[in-house]
């Protein structure tokens, strides 16, 4: 294994060729577009399938009809490219065909803009398309990092027979760092594909769909998903921690590119006393849920501070799993504006200073 | 039966053993007759997939006795697209009502044509909404009455009503472009005829095919089976006419 310098999104375009997803469809949007433009190149020679589409909207039901064959697919796009798929997410997770989507957030609502944000939240773990799903949401924050869920990304979606979303805000997508790919790819033991379209031989004919008529089928096949959605939850929680030890006085809860620059403010104050850990979730969906409470009532932490590039969307959940006990506040900035070391430091402290005043006036 | 005896007519080993949905007196029910024949004439059922559209044809999986696809509305065309490129090897046909292709699934169609992907498209055009329950479609003609457009179908506001296989025959890139009826034997003859055609160039890998067929919607017509075969034929064939609009291999095909 050995080091290379590459661009987030080429990384992204490599790492599912490491994977065995050789087959790609996509439809230009800054911040992602050099994934396309490398596996334009790429794809032909490992052989494997690249299409541009005519719209986001088509490229998904693309991937849909390409997942059918049991190969590993998967799209790239940003975030107004990614409210175009979400109809055939949603029959996806409807028909339960495994594929991997990547958003690489950009400002938004509308058009937006083009620099990174984290404001699709909402739409990549509370749904986004109609219906009882989910989707397994992962969310790196460096390039390396990216590699990985990429590849990880394939099994999941295979073990799950889900949809799995990447998120990265356009920081993962455009910055440049060393990445390491795996030599050999072993994938976990996975379900064998005997759903997959390969034509009516020695078998009866099979339908890939998403529709049942009948009420109390439709029911059972939205609690067949729920159930895979709570074995997510059992098995699939990601998250990591930085400095988190008894001493921390404010836990942030921070995911991306977003939590690297957490990182360097935590280093900051440390080094004027003040003990900040940091809890970053790597699974949105699944979300850390346990793990956050658990952290959030460690008896010197007095607020827990999520930081988001986005006007407060996890915040929610970070409330539901921290339930009253501590205090939830949240800092953000958002529509492709990026906060600085600076402004999360200025953050936590007068944080600290509050809560010391009010310490001296009770 | 005695040794003597022929079996004339039997139902295609693509189709199923069922009572199908479809009203008294539609011709869906024809036109995947003859998508089973020409499956069967061509001996691909079992390297065949379909595509189903959103429509009253939605359920053409449980009427096909191969692999199927159940798409959303109007997007056969782009599902199509992604299975057929990762399974060249395979047959893809997908089948889909006017609203569901011309509408909804304008853009789905006319690129994957334009791409030439490798499929059969099997198009009923019945000049109407079926599934919902008789809406105007882009198809609806001129004067029609439709629960949405009560007053008959007013060309200043809704435009005229689009010939699909005119607009696609304006693309360089298809290769065999017809439109057929079912109204009566003769008819269905030649449908028959145009629908195996497209899977053989298919199978020859020479190209993207649509065959437009014109079909009955007795139901949303508000007319009896008969009615509706005399209709077809007095409303739409002078606006919809038949013929094959394009062939790229006609003079080798002789
Ligand atoms: C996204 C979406 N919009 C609307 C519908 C409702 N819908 C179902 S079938 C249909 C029209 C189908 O008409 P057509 O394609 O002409 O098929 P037909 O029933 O006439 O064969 C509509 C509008 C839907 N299922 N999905
Ligand atoms: S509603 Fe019309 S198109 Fe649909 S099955 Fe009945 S007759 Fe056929
Ligand atoms: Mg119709």
């Amino acid at each position: 294994m050995t080091k290379v310098l590459m661009k987030g999104n080429e990384a992204i375009a490599e790492a599912a060729i490491k994977a065995g997803a050789n087959n790609y469809f996509c439809y230009p949007i800054t911040p992602q577009t050099e994934v396309a433009e490398y596996l334009a190149k790429r794809m032909p020679e490992v052989g494997g399938v690249f299409l541009q589409g005519e719209s986001e909207l088509a490229v998904a039901n693309m991937i849909f009809g390409a997942a059918a064959t049991g190969k590993r697919v998967f799209t790239t796009s940003s975030s107004p490219g990614i409210s175009l798929m979400q109809e055939a997410i949603s029959y996806m997770a409807g028909a339960e065909l495994p594929c991997v989507i990547v958003n690489i957030m950009r400002g938004g609502p509308g058009l937006g803009g083009i620099l990174p944000a984290q404001s699709d939240y909402f739409q990549s773990v509370k749904g986004g398309g109609h219906g009882d799903y989910r989707l397994l949401v992962l969310a790196p924050s460096s390039v390396q990092e990216a590699v990985d869920l990429m590849i990880l990304s394939f099994d999941l979606a295979d073990k799950y027979r889900n949809p799995v979303m990447m998120i990265g805000d356009g920081m993962i997508g455009q910055m440049m760092e060393p990445v390491e790919f795996p030599d050999k790819i072993e994938s976990p033991d996975l379900p064998p594909k005997d759903w997959a379209i390969t034509g009516a031989k020695g078998r009866k004919p099979q339908v890939v769909r998403s529709l049942f008529l009948d009420p109390y089928k439709l029911e059972n096949s939205s609690w067949h998903l729920h159930e895979k959605y709570e074995l997510m939850k059992k098995n699939e929680v990601r998250f990591e921690k930085y400095k988190v030890t008894d001493k921390n006085e404010i836990i942030i809860i921070s995911y991306g590119t977003m939590a690297r620059i957490c990182q360097t403010a935590i280093d900051a104050v440390e080094a004027e006393g003040i003990s900040v850990g940091l809890f970053r979730p790597i699974s949105l969906f699944p979300f850390p849920q346990d793990e956050i409470y658990a952290e959030a009532i460690k008896k010197n932490i007095k607020e827990v501070l999520v930081i988001e590039m986005s006007t407060g969307q996890m915040v929610e959940d970070v409330e539901r799993a921290v339930v009253g006990k501590k205090k939830v506040s949240f800092f953000g900035r958002t529509g492709g504006v990026v906060p600085s070391p600076e402004e999360v430091i200025t953050q936590i402290k007068d944080m600290i200073r509050k809560k010391s005043k009010s310490k001296k006036k009770a | 039966m005695n040794n003597n005896s022929k079996t004339l007519f039997a139902r295609p080993e693509a189709m199923t053993d069922v009572v199908s949905h479809y009203c008294p007196g539609c011709t869906h029910g024809i036109i995947h007759r003859l998508a089973a024949e020409a499956i069967d004439s061509l001996g691909i059922r079992e390297k065949t997939v379909g595509v189903a559209p959103v429509g009253c044809s939605v359920l053409a999986y449980n009427y096909f006795n191969c692999d199927f696809l159940e798409a959303p509305h109007g997007r056969a065309p782009a599902i199509a697209t992604g299975f057929k490129r990762l399974r060249p090897d395979m047959m893809v046909f997908t089948y889909q009502g006017d609203g569901d292709l011309i509408s909804i699934g304008m853009s789905e169609i006319m690129h994957a044509a334009n791409r030439g992907e490798k499929l059969t498209a099997i198009f009923v055009n019945n000049a109407i909404y079926g599934m919902t329950g008789g809406q105007m479609a882009p198809t609806t003609l001129q004067g029609q009455i439709t629960s949405t457009c009560p007053a008959g179908r007013d060309l200043n506001e809704t435009g005229h009503p689009i010939r699909m296989t005119e607009l696609l025959s304006g693309l360089v890139t298809p290769m065999y472009l017809e439109r057929v009826s079912v109204h009566s034997p003769q008819h269905i003859i030649q449908a028959k005829k145009a629908i195996r055609k497209a899977f053989q160039y298919q199978m020859d890998n020479k190209g993207f095919s649509l065959i437009e067929v014109l079909s009955t919607c007795p139901t949303n017509w508000g007319q009896t089976p008969n009615e509706s075969t005399d209709w077809l034929e007095g409303n739409m064939l002078p606006y919809y006419p038949l013929g094959c609009f394009k062939d790229s291999f006609a003079e080798e095909d002789k």
